[in-house]
Parts: C-alpha cells; sequence; structure tokens
C-alpha cells in the first residue's frame, strides 16, 4: 500500500526534470532560430566592405576589426535620415489621428448605445480583418484624384484605415469593462461626456491605451505596401521603402551599409517594445480574446 | 441607478457624433474603394470602356494566374501549420519552466515579430545571396551541398514560408501562452493524482481547454498570410518565372508596375471571397466566446 504512492512520487519528478530539460532544449533551438537573422545583420554591418566581399573567413563572425563606417555613411552621407524624419512624421500624425477616432468611437459604442451602433462595432472587426493588399489598387486611384501620388500625406490618409479598426476594438473591451458605477457617480457629480472621457475612461484605461498607440506606431512605422506603391521620389520616402529601394542600387551590393540601415530602421519599434512589452501582449491577446 | 441610464441616453446625438469620424474612414477608405474596385475590375487597361468580366476571363485562360492561385494557397496553409506548431511548441516550453525565467525567454522570442517585415526580409535575401549565403558556408562546413535558395523553384518557395514562419510563429507564441496561462492548475494536479503522463494532460486538458484560442489564431493568421506581400516582394519579386508570385505581389506588379490598372484590381479582388469566408467563420467564433464568457 505504502509503496505505490511513493513510487508514484518519484516517478512523476523525474517526469517534471526531464519536462524541464526538454523545455529547456526545446527554447535554446527556438531562440537560435528566431535570433540568427538580426545577429547575422548586425555582424554584416559592422564589417569592412573588404571583409564582407571576401569568401574565406567565417562569415558569422568579424574577424578584420569592427567599423562603423555603414552607419556613419548612412547618417551623414545619404539620405536615410530624411526617410528617418519622413517616417517619423508620418507615424506621429497616424498615431494622433487613430487615437482621436478611436477613443471618441470607442466611448460611443461600448457606453452609449444608438440605433446602428451593434451594427457599427461588427463593422469595425470585419474592416480590422482587411488586409492592405485587397484595397490598394482602387486606393492607389483616390490618392491620386486628391493630388496625393508621391508625397507622404498620401499615407497618413491611408494607414489609419489599418489602424483604427484594431484600436477601436481593443479600446471598446477596456471601455466596456470599466464599472457602470463608476460613470454613473462622475454622472451624478455633474460631468458631461467629455470630461467623462477624459477624467473617468481614459485614466482608467490607460494600460489599453498605450497597448493601441504601440499598435498604432508600429503598423505605421512599418508598412511597405502603400509607400512602395504610392511614393517614387527620394526626398518622400518612409524608411521601409527607402531602405529597400534605394540603398541597394549601384554596382556592388553594400550588403553594410543595407544591414545598418534596416536594423536602424527598425530600431524604434523594437525598443519601444522592449520598454512596452507587457502593455502590447496584454492588448494584442485581449483584442482577439475579447467579444 | 435606475435614473441614471435613461440620461445616458438622453444624447444619442452626442453618441452619433462621437462615431462620424470611424463611419467616415470606414465610408470612404474602406466601402467605397471596395466598391470602386468591382467597378475598375470592368474597365479596359486604358480605363476608357467597359468591358465586362473580360479581364476576368482573360485571367482565367492564363496560366500564370492559376499559378499564382495555387501558390498563395499552398503558400498560407503550409506557413499557418508550422507557425502554429512552433508557436505551440515554444509556448508550451516557455509555460513549463519556472515563471520567473518566463519573462526573458518570451521576449528574445517575440523580436522577429517587431522588426518590420520588410527589413528583416532584407536580413534573410543577405542570408540567401547566391555567392556569400552565410547559411551555405555552414552547410558546406557541415559537408552538406550549397542549397540555391532562392533561384530554384521549389527552394525559393520553401525560403518564402520559412521566412514567413520566422516572422508570424511569436504572434501565435504570445497567444497561446495567454491562453495556456488561462487553464487552472488545479486541472493538471487532478490529472497528476489519477496518474496521467505528460502526453495525457496536454490531449486530454490542454489542447481542449486552448481550442477556441488556436481557432481564432490560425483563422486569422490564414488571412495575414494569404494576403501577404513583404516577403515575397522583398526576396524573389515572384520569380523565378512567377513562381512564388502571391495574389498581392502579382497584383502590384500587375497593376502598379505593367500600369493595368483594372487587372490588377481583378487579380486583388480574388482574395474577397476567400477572405470574407474566413471572417465570417471568426466572427462567428468571437461571438459565441463573448456569449459564453457574459
Amino acid at each position: 500500500m505504502t509503496a505505490v504512492p511513493v513510487t508514484s512520487a518519484t516517478s512523476l519528478r523525474a517526469n517534471r526534470r526531464w519536462a524541464l530539460i526538454a523545455a529547456y532544449a526545446c527554447l535554446g533551438i527556438f531562440v537560435v532560430f528566431f535570433l540568427f537573422p538580426p545577429y547575422y545583420m548586425l555582424v554584416t554591418s559592422l564589417k569592412t566592405n573588404a571583409e564582407i566581399a571576401e569568401l574565406a573567413s567565417n562569415p558569422w563572425i568579424v574577424t578584420d576589426g569592427v567599423t562603423f563606417g555603414h552607419y556613419k555613411h548612412l547618417l551623414t552621407e545619404s539620405s536615410f535620415p530624411r526617410f528617418f524624419l519622413n517616417t517619423t512624421i508620418v507615424t506621429v500624425v497616424v498615431v494622433a489621428i487613430t487615437m482621436v477616432i478611436s477613443v471618441l468611437a470607442a466611448y460611443s459604442l461600448a457606453r452609449l448605445r444608438f440605433w446602428g451602433s451593434g451594427v457599427l462595432a461588427t463593422g469595425v472587426f470585419l474592416t480590422y480583418l482587411v488586409p492592405d493588399t485587397l484595397l490598394f489598387i482602387p486606393l492607389f486611384k483616390i490618392v491620386g484624384w486628391l493630388g496625393l501620388l508621391d508625397t507622404y500625406w498620401s499615407l497618413i490618409l491611408v494607414y489609419p484605415t489599418l489602424t483604427v479598426p484594431f484600436c477601436t476594438w481593443i479600446m471598446i473591451g477596456y471601455f466596456g469593462s470599466i464599472p457602470r458605477e463608476l460613470d454613473e457617480a462622475a454622472l451624478i457629480d455633474g460631468a458631461n461626456h467629455l470630461q467623462m472621457l477624459l477624467k473617468v475612461f481614459i485614466p482608467v484605461a490607460l494600460p489599453g491605451l498605450i497597448a493601441a498607440t504601440i499598435f498604432a506606431f508600429t503598423v505605421a512605422w512599418a508598412n511597405f505596401l502603400y509607400p512602395l506603391a504610392y511614393i517614387y521620389s527620394e526626398s518622400e520616402m518612409v524608411l521601409t521603402v527607402g531602405t529597400v529601394t534605394t540603398l541597394i542600387k549601384g554596382d556592388v551590393f553594400h550588403w553594410g551599409g543595407l544591414m545598418a540601415g534596416a536594423l536602424l530602421a527598425a530600431a524604434p519599434p523594437v525598443i519601444l517594445y522592449a520598454f512596452l512589452m507587457d502593455y502590447y501582449i496584454a492588448g494584442l491577446t485581449s483584442g482577439a480574446t475579447k467579444g | 441607478m435606475r435614473v441614471l441610464p435613461p440620461l445616458l441616453r438622453r444624447k444619442p446625438a452626442v453618441a452619433v457624433l462621437m462615431c462620424v469620424p470611424l463611419f467616415a474612414l470606414i465610408l470612404g477608405l474602406v466601402a467605397y474603394p471596395f466598391f470602386h474596385a468591382l467597378f475598375l475590375a470592368t474597365l479596359n487597361k486604358a480605363e476608357t470602356a467597359f468591358v465586362g468580366l473580360d479581364n476576368f476571363s482573360f485571367l482565367f485562360g492564363r496560366q500564370t494566374f492559376w499559378m499564382v492561385v495555387r501558390q498563395s494557397l499552398l503558400f498560407a496553409l503550409v506557413a499557418v501549420v508550422f507557425k502554429a506548431l512552433i508557436g505551440l511548441a515554444a509556448a508550451h516550453a516557455i509555460n513549463t519552466i519556472p515563471t520567473k525565467g518566463q519573462r526573458k525567454w518570451r521576449g528574445m522570442m517575440l523580436i522577429p515579430w517587431v522588426i518590420p517585415p520588410a527589413l528583416s526580409t532584407l536580413g534573410w535575401w543577405w542570408l540567401f545571396e547566391p555567392t556569400y549565403s552565410a547559411i551555405n558556408w555552414g552547410l558546406t562546413k557541415l559537408a552538406v551541398p550549397a542549397v540555391p535558395w532562392l533561384s530554384d523553384t521549389f527552394w525559393a518557395r520553401f525560403s518564402i514560408i520559412l521566412v514567413n514562419v520566422w516572422v508570424g510563429a511569436p504572434f501565435f507564441l504570445i497567444m497561446y501562452l495567454a491562453a495556456l496561462k488561462s487553464i487552472p492548475g488545479e486541472l493538471y494536479e487532478a490529472a497528476e493524482m489519477d496518474g496521467a503522463g505528460p502526453w495525457q494532460k496536454f490531449f486530454y486538458i490542454t489542447l481542449p481547454m486552448i481550442r477556441n484560442i488556436i481557432a481564432i489564431t490560425t483563422l486569422f493568421s490564414i488571412i495575414v498570410t494569404l494576403a501577404n506581400f513583404d516577403i515575397v516582394r522583398v526576396l524573389t519579386q515572384g520569380g523565378p518565372l512567377n513562381t512564388t508570385h502571391l495574389f498581392a505581389t502579382y497584383a502590384f506588379r500587375v497593376g502598379i508596375e505593367s500600369g493595368d490598372i483594372p487587372l490588377g484590381a481583378a487579380v486583388s479582388l480574388f482574395m474577397f471571397p476567400m477572405l470574407a469566408i474566413l471572417a465570417f467563420i471568426i466572427l462567428r467564433n468571437v461571438r459565441r466566446r463573448a456569449a459564453s464568457l457574459a
């Protein structure tokens, strides 16, 4: 009688230890898989052109001395700073527009039911599922009619179609989870809708607001299709398209400069995410799981 | 308490007003472009004459188009299956280790998903470069022959799926990890008392508990993957010989680069029925979930 629980307890412990070893082995393999491309980009960006062109040495490490020449060239003698500025302008304006539209609509849809509000909420979710690649051709015509072709204002016009639906959707979820007693108390104190939104809803749903902001930022920073289709002049380009199209040209591929450009262009979303990862993940998972 | 809701409802004008920007955006920049795409697809290349369904029948007669259809479906299905499997394995592994270290591992594994795909694909492009490929350097050291990553149809398709899995698996990881965390620990304890092994726990507790999240995440990922553009555009531009084109890259080639806007619009629209069916299923799932939570 006593022997049975003892053996099952030891085998349970052995099981757990093996599960742990297997888990760490698994994680080790996955981390290598997920991190070797950015690692190799970093290594390449720090090599001299001579070392990059050389075939004999190990490509995975810098053997011939680290150089920051590619970064320096990029920042002082190319259009890269211009791309960076354009991207920053586009992203900041798009994030601002997105947050205003989403917060207003989410407040209204979460709290003030009106005729058709249910349909509109469903419409928001369906719009979120529309990918940029479905409508880029008709939007090309519309951007053309408005005279915005070949300017980054075209991006400011079309990016909200990608950011607003998701941000509205998660803000509806966050606002909807605020207890009604809170706004009733504010109403008794004589607050109007604007005061209620600014003094009650936004502070209470701040984590959601941060998650939505990061989402809008990331989408606006990373989009590639719209700028590739609508922008041709180097002075109007944003980072994704500028890096892919202008840094590649030339007789020899400037791999060091190209990798340096890609890493610098990717840095802002990566840094933002490093600091605000938890908000980001909470927003993302709530967007898909909240009704 | 009873008096207050009517007070809220007394100002429907304010409520509608707050939704006007959202409504204008959806109407003007999503619904209208969609109907305009339908109209555009019925015009000739110069957009001067109505040609009915000629663009569509032209596409149906082209071998390239059917290759694009097949390749898009193959790409989306294979990539999503691998993303889901890797995401599930990684989420499960993270959930197994002590809570203290989980954040660090999760943080490292999400990096591919935060880098703009067009830029990380540049890194992969360099890894696949025919002469300097650092992957081939490693393979040669292991006495494996070099692989023609982007110049051979099979390997080009393989590479595109590989990069897509690399970019997209972390999304599954996040969703699955959140789902795994929501399973009450008592279920596992009870199963262990009854002598269940790790596989039994996985198949009889874990999988049924996160089934819904797996379904929604997978459907969502099929939409995003089917509509992918960046990776193919940067890595192969549709080559070799158009064999890696997806709907989006082919529509871009035809509509923007070759200047046949109506034909490009027609190619893009082919995604719509598939997306609509997937969206319908997702919506039903999300609603059912919302109803069960309420």
